[in-house]
Parts: structure tokens; C-alpha cells; sequence
């Protein structure tokens, strides 16, 4: 089952390596990774998205407890949560036909062209990585020249907070 | 700074080897008196001493090595100490902070080398923050579950014309790492009402139980209750190996005794033990009737590997005490009729199997009699620092460890080339004891070098050097998985051990018979300021038995070359 990671860690150098060595080290698997400042500097907050039955997760949130940067953990999928992920992607806009179809796609979920070219569309799209993919999926007929995802940033409902 | 802190820590060994990087350090270990210096022949030793130091003593060892090939070598000692929760620091130099990076002379990344094998790393950024990172560093290497710590200082951080303040601190808080200090008191409350029903119990205890300072709680627990007590590898010690109610080793090479009480049993209580996989066999058949408590400080040691009924996250110590308050006042008792019948069966296991080895088919020496021979002429008092091996395991089986931090080996990792400096190390710090290296010729030969650091400093240690002429555990998994194809475990031109350590101006001692062994290691131990080197021949056919059949359950053991469970 995937699972959404939410580790607040110390901002320090050497703190990210410690949490991606440990899933490397201890044979977990990381479908996609996220990591910036919080609001106050000395802490980082990281999303990791993962793979792996109730005891593999136990053991990646009991092993990431662990590391002396790391402050707390949750797995955010136990509760009510909002994950998104972000995607930027350049597509080939040469003709009025693939133009109208891109467009007319981009509106459906709800996606911004941020830039343009005679040539070419770069759209953005945010939502759940599932609405991501399908996105692609329903761009059937357009050329797709690069895409950028930001892998999975979560949050837990309601009064729940990750903090210190 | 660096010797300052140490000084101020309490540290009166550090174990190192000086270069380029440390310099600075070195010449302030020059001008001062507090802390002394020993210097080793290779840094592996100088880790390996300091391990040692912390396994006898419960606290931290501290290494002092440069940068690049110094802290590589120092690489096989951390992870030794890592494997079996061994608290240390280790202080490694690192070339000039405006260099890293840019592939200098003897720069190596050990920050990024030594990730995984320790509890935690610091790379100082500015000399300021020198004493608060050493104080840290004990705290975290010495706190919950123990490890080692990494302390990579660039050399610019220590140079000796610029002056900072300089202030110890008392204690320190980490926002991040807070030990538990004691168990949840219900499940602790569980664990007694279910260790109380139980009709068939064994204690499973580990290395946890040693550096947790438990041994007293946990024989104590086990007297009250009358429950029988097997010990792994690490945990020897933990509970008087001469008491009726221990049932020796268990795992791999366990007694017979215990791992068939474990198999059949109905109610384990494991306590500073990780059910690792050289103890549990294959864990899909481990100890199918039980039920199974566990006492860890490292939650993430709890189901790891094997699914518990009754998690308890404390410390080993802590939680024992208030099982014992529980357990006497508690108004229900085991059951004496079931307790009674239970000692019987293990009692009959024990007469059928236990301790047993054969004598009869062979001129030759064996192995066990030596560390009988060992156990008798010491007492079984004796501080025992094993290499890696088929004597490992011998000395495990055969010496009665009556008092914890006494046997010191390289459980997790298995570390060849271990025992020598783990010897130095404890002999260093223990003047007046008994302090025996038992090794073998492959062993032994990868850290010889460490006699001249024995001869500078006069340490007398004994070495017991059990020569097969072969890597026996090798040449054992051969000769039963790979048709006697003994490839490459034999040693050819091997040296004149005797000659050897006398070069260094030790004692050399040779063995060939077992009706010589017990006066010559009588007076190997009566020399007492000086080092004793036993070339002892053993008979290079011999196997440890019990030995589990791989991917079967607890109980089946190959108990002779021919015979098994």
C-alpha cells in the first residue's frame, strides 16, 4: 500500500542524506521525495511517498524516529490528510488543433498555461498524483517534450498539526 | 579544545594514530598530562581498543584518528561498534574546511562514509562549537540505545593561534532525541499477569541487558520466578553462566537445552535481545506455541523480524524493576506442578545433549578443552575478548561466564583481527585482572601488528591461540554444504608464533598435548606482567555442534557430525 511520510527534521547539512540513506541502507523504497524550510528556519519539512505493507511502514517510521536530526514523523495516510503535487509540463503546440486540444484538456483539470511559443504550451497542473497522471494519459494525441513533478506534499485535515 | 573537552568529559585513554590533519591536536596532547595517548599500530585498533574499553566498562571509548586513510581504517571498528550498540566516539581529522571538497590531500568524505554505521555524525563547522559537539557526541554515543559517534574536525577549526572561549557544558538537550527512560507501566502490568500463567517460560536475554546494567534485575526476576534463562551471544553474562537455571547460549550454535526450551516453550521473555537472525533460524517456524514478550530500548528493534504480543519500549534496567515489584506482590504464582515438570523436561534435555563433545576419536586436542582448561584456571572471572570464528563460538559454549562485561566479541559484525586490541583495550583499563585473548591463527594474524603497540606499553595480556591451520568455521560450512571442498580455508606458511612474539619480546609458549595445557596456562597466567602468546594445537577436524539446520526451526540442530534433531 503507499503511504505519505511527513518527517519535520533539523535544517542542517547532512540531515537530508541521513533520511535517503536510511531507506537505501534499509532496502525501502521512495516513489518520490520533497523537502524545503518551514516557517521557522531551523526546521525542514520532508515528504516521503512509499511502498510497503504495515510492518515495512512501521519499521521505515520507527527507523526515521531514530535519527538524532529527525523531530517528528507521521504517516499521513493513518488519518484524513490532503496530498498535491505539482507538474509543469511542455508539450508540442504547433498546430491550431493540438493548441485547441491542450487548452481545452488544461481547463478540464484545471491547468494554467504558464508559457507559450509558436511552438509550444508549458502547463501547469496541481492536484493529487493520480490527476496528474491522468492528465498525461488523457493528452493522447500531443507530443510530451519534458515534464517536472514535484513529488507528493502532504497535510493532515482539521486540528491535527505537525509541529514542535 | 579538542584534548580540553576530553579532559573535561573524563577521559583518561584515547587510542589514535597521528597525521597531518590532527597535528594541531596532537601537539596539544604534547603539552599536557590528563589525558594519555596510546598509540597503535593501525586505527582499526585504535576502535577496536576503544570498544572494548566501553563493552568492560559501559562507557564510551574514544578513538583519535586523521583524515582520509586514517578514518577509512578506522571504518571496520565503527561498524563493529555499531552492530552491537557499542557506545564510542570517534574523532577524525579532516583537511581545512576551505579545502573540502576539492579532493585534497588525504581527504575523504567520512561524514558520508561512516552514515550508516553510526548512531550519529557531527562535522564542525567553526572551533567554538568544539566542546558543546563533544559533549553532544557522549551524550547521544551513551544514552538509549548506545552506538558510535563521528566527529569529523577540519583542520583550521583546531589551529592553535586562534583563541576562542572555551566553556564545558554541564549537560546538554536535543530537541530531537529524548530516550525513554522507563516502560509504559501497563504493559508492563500484561507482561507480568502473562509471565505469571505461563507453564512453559524461558528468559531470552541479550546484549541489552549488559550495557543496560540489568543483570542484577534480571536475576533476581528469574530466581523469583524459578524460569529457566538462555543468553545470546552478546548477552553472556547477563545471568550466572555456572546457575542451575541457565540453559546456555541459544541461536545458531545455542545448547540443545535451549533452543529446544524455546521451541517448545509457551511464554518467551525477551529483554535486550533483537531476535536477529543467527538466534530465531527461520522465522516463519520460530517457537510456534509461544507467546512472546519483548523489553527493548529501541522500538525499532520491537517486531522487527518477529511478530510480538506484548511490546514494552524502556529501558532494560527500569522495566525489571517494576516486573519484580509486580511479580511479588502479586497475589497469583506460577504454577508450581507446571514449573516442576517443565525444569524435568529441560533437565532431561540437558543430560541427553548438553555440553557434550567427543574426546574419543582423536590423539588430537580439541578446542573445548582448552576453554574448559581457560574457564577452570580462571575461575571463570576472567575478562574473555574473542576473535571471530570456530573459537568464538567455543568460548561462548564452554566458558561459564558468572558476571556481565566479562566476554567481549564481536557479535553483529563479526569482526576478524577484533580480539587482539579488544584485549589490549580492556587489559589497559583493568590492570590487575585475568584478560585473555582466545583467537585462532587466521584471527589473530589480522591485527598482529598490535603486539609492538603491547610491547610499548606494557600490556600483558594472554593470548590463547587456537591453531587449526585452517579458517575452521570456513572450512566447517564447507565440509557441510560443499562436499569438504575446502577452498581457500586452509593457511599455509603460517609463521613460528613462538619466534614471532618473541621478537616482539613477549612470551612465546607452544602446546601440542592436552596433559601439558592446564600448567602452562597456569603459568601463562602466573607471569603476570608479561604477554603470554599460547600457540595452541587443536585438532582442525572438529566442528561446533549444536548447529541449526539452515532455514529449519529452533529445534533442529545437528548435534554431531552424524547425528541430528
Amino acid at each position: 500500500m503507499r503511504h505519505i511520510i511527513s518527517v519535520l527534521m533539523e535544517n542542517e547539512p547532512g540531515a537530508l542524506s541521513r533520511v535517503v540513506g536510511l531507506f537505501s541502507q534499509r532496502n525501502f523504497n521512495i516513489e518520490s521525495l520533497n523537502v524545503a524550510p518551514t516557517e521557522d528556519s531551523t526546521l525542514s519539512r520532508l515528504t516521503v511517498t512509499t511502498i510497503g505493507d504495515d510492518r515495512v511502514v512501521e519499521q521505515i517510521t520507527k527507523q526515521l524516529n531514530k535519527l538524532i536530526d529527525v523531530v517528528k514523523v507521521v504517516d499521513l495516510t493513518e488519518g484524513d490528510h490532503i496530498e498535491r503535487e505539482l507538474m509543469m509540463i511542455k508539450l508540442k503546440a504547433n498546430s491550431g488543433s493540438a493548441r485547441e486540444e491542450i487548452k481545452r484538456t488544461a481547463d478540464i483539470f484545471r491547468g494554467q498555461i504558464i508559457d507559450a511559443t509558436p511552438n509550444i504550451f508549458t502547463v501547469q497542473l496541481i492536484g493529487s498524483s493520480d490527476k496528474l497522471d491522468a492528465f498525461i494519459t488523457a493528452l493522447t494525441g500531443t507530443t510530451v517534450l519534458e515534464v517536472v513533478r514535484s513529488g507528493v506534499s502532504g497535510i493532515s485535515r482539521g486540528e491535527k498539526v505537525l509541529s514542535l | 579544545m579538542v584534548i580540553r573537552a576530553l579532559r573535561d568529559e573524563g577521559v583518561k585513554y584515547i587510542y589514535g594514530y597521528p597525521g597531518g590533519a590532527l597535528l594541531h591536536v596532537y601537539d596539544a596532547i604534547f603539552q599536557q598530562d590528563d589525558v594519555q595517548h596510546i598509540l597503535v599500530r593501525h586505527e582499526q585498533a585504535a576502535t577496536h581498543m576503544a570498544d572494548a574499553y566501553a563493552r568492560a566498562t559501559g562507557k564510551a571509548g574514544v578513538a583519535l584518528v586523521t583524515s582520509g586513510p586514517g578514518a577509512t581504517n578506522a571504518v571496520t571498528g565503527i561498524a563493529t561498534a555499531y552492530m552491537d550498540s557499542i557506545p564510542m566516539v570517534v574523532i577524525t581529522g579532516q583537511v581545512m574546511s576551505f579545502l573540502i571538497g576539492e579532493d585534497a590531500f588525504q581527504e575523504t568524505d567520512m561524514i558520508g562514509i561512516s552514515r550508516p554505521i553510526v548512531k550519529h555524525s557531527f562535522s564542525v563547522q567553526h572551533p567554538e562549537e568544539i566542546p558543546a559537539t563533544i559533549k553532544k557526541a557522549f551524550h547521544i554515543a551513551q544514552t538509549g540505545r548506545p552506538g558510535p559517534v563521528v566527529v569529523d574536525i577540519p583542520k583550521d577549526m583546531t589551529t592553535p593561534t586562534e583563541r576562542y572561549e572555551y566553556e564545558y557544558p554541564k549537560s546538554v538537550k536535543l530537541r530531537s532525541y529524548n530516550p525513554v527512560n522507563r516502560g509504559h507501566s501497563g504493559q508492563i502490568k500484561k507482561a507480568v499477569d502473562l509471565l505469571l500463567s505461563a507453564r512453559r517460560p524461558v528468559i531470552y536475554s541479550g546484549g541489552g541487558i549488559i550495557m543496560g546494567d540489568a543483570h542484577e534485575e534480571l536475576t533476581e526476576l528469574a530466581q523469583a520466578l524459578n524460569y529457566p534463562v538462555t543468553n545470546t551471544l552478546m548477552g553472556l553474562g547477563g545471568y550466572p553462566g555456572m546457575d542451575r537455571q541457565f540453559i546456555g547460549m541459544l541461536g545458531m550454535h545455542g545448547s540443545y537445552e535451549a533452543n529446544m526450551a524455546m521451541h517448545h516453550s509457551d511464554v518467551i521473555l525477551a529483554v535486550g535481545a533483537r531476535f536477529d537472525d543467527r538466534v530465531t533460524n527461520a522465522v516463519d517456524k520460530f517457537c510456534p506455541t509461544s507467546k512472546i514478550i519483548h523489553v527493548d530500548i529501541d522500538p525499532a528493534s520491537i517486531s522487527k523480524t518477529v511478530s510480538v504480543d506484548i511490546p514494552i519500549v524502556g529501558p532494560a534496567k527500569e522495566v525489571l524493576k517494576e516486573m519484580i515489584q509486580l511479580v511479588k506482590s502479586a497475589k497469583e504464582q506460577p504454577d508450581a506442578e507446571a514449573n516442576k515438570l517443565w525444569w524435568e523436561q529441560i533437565d532431561e534435555w540437558r543430560a541427553r545433549h548438553g555440553g557434550r563433545y567427543r574426546t574419543d576419536d582423536s590423539e588430537l586436542m580439541k578446542p573445548q578443552q582448552v576453554i574448559e582448561t581457560l574457564c577452570d584456571v580462571t575461575n571463570g572471572d576472567a575478562f574473555v575478548c574473542s576473535d571471530v570464528g570456530q573459537h568464538q563460538m567455543f568460548a561462548a559454549q564452554y566458558y561459564k561466564f558468572n558476571k556481565p562485561k566479562r566476554w567481549i566479541n564481536s557479535g553483529g559484525l563479526g569482526t576478524m583481527g577484533f580480539g587482539l586490541p579488544a584485549a589490549m583495550g580492556v587489559k589497559l583499563n583493568f590492570p590487575d585482572a585475568d584478560v585473555a585473548c582466545v583467537t585462532g591463527e587466521g584471527s589473530i594474524q589480522m591485527n598482529i601488528q598490535e603486539l609492538s603497540t603491547c610491547s610499548q606499553y606494557d600490556m600483558p595480556v594472554k593470548i590463547l591461540c587456537l591453531n587449526n591451520q585452517s579458517l575452521g568455521m570456513v572450512r566447517q560450512w564447507q565440509d557441510m554444504n560443499y562436499e569438504s571442498r575446502h577452498s581457500q580455508s586452509y593457511m599455509r606458511s603460517l609463521p613460528d608464533f613462538v619466534k614471532l612474539v618473541e621478537s616482539y619480546g613477549h612470551v612465546g609458549m607452544k602446546v601440542d598435548k592436552f596433559s601439558d595445557l592446564e600448567a602452562a596456562m597456569k603459568e601463562a597466567f602466573a607471569l603476570k606482567d608479561r604477554l603470554v602468546f599460547m600457540d595452541i594445537a587443536v585438532d582442525p577436524f572438529e566442528h561446533v555442534y549444536p548447529m541449526q539446520v539452515p532455514r529449519g526451526s529452533m529445534r533442529d540442530m545437528w548435534l554431531t557430525k552424524t547425528e541430528r534433531t
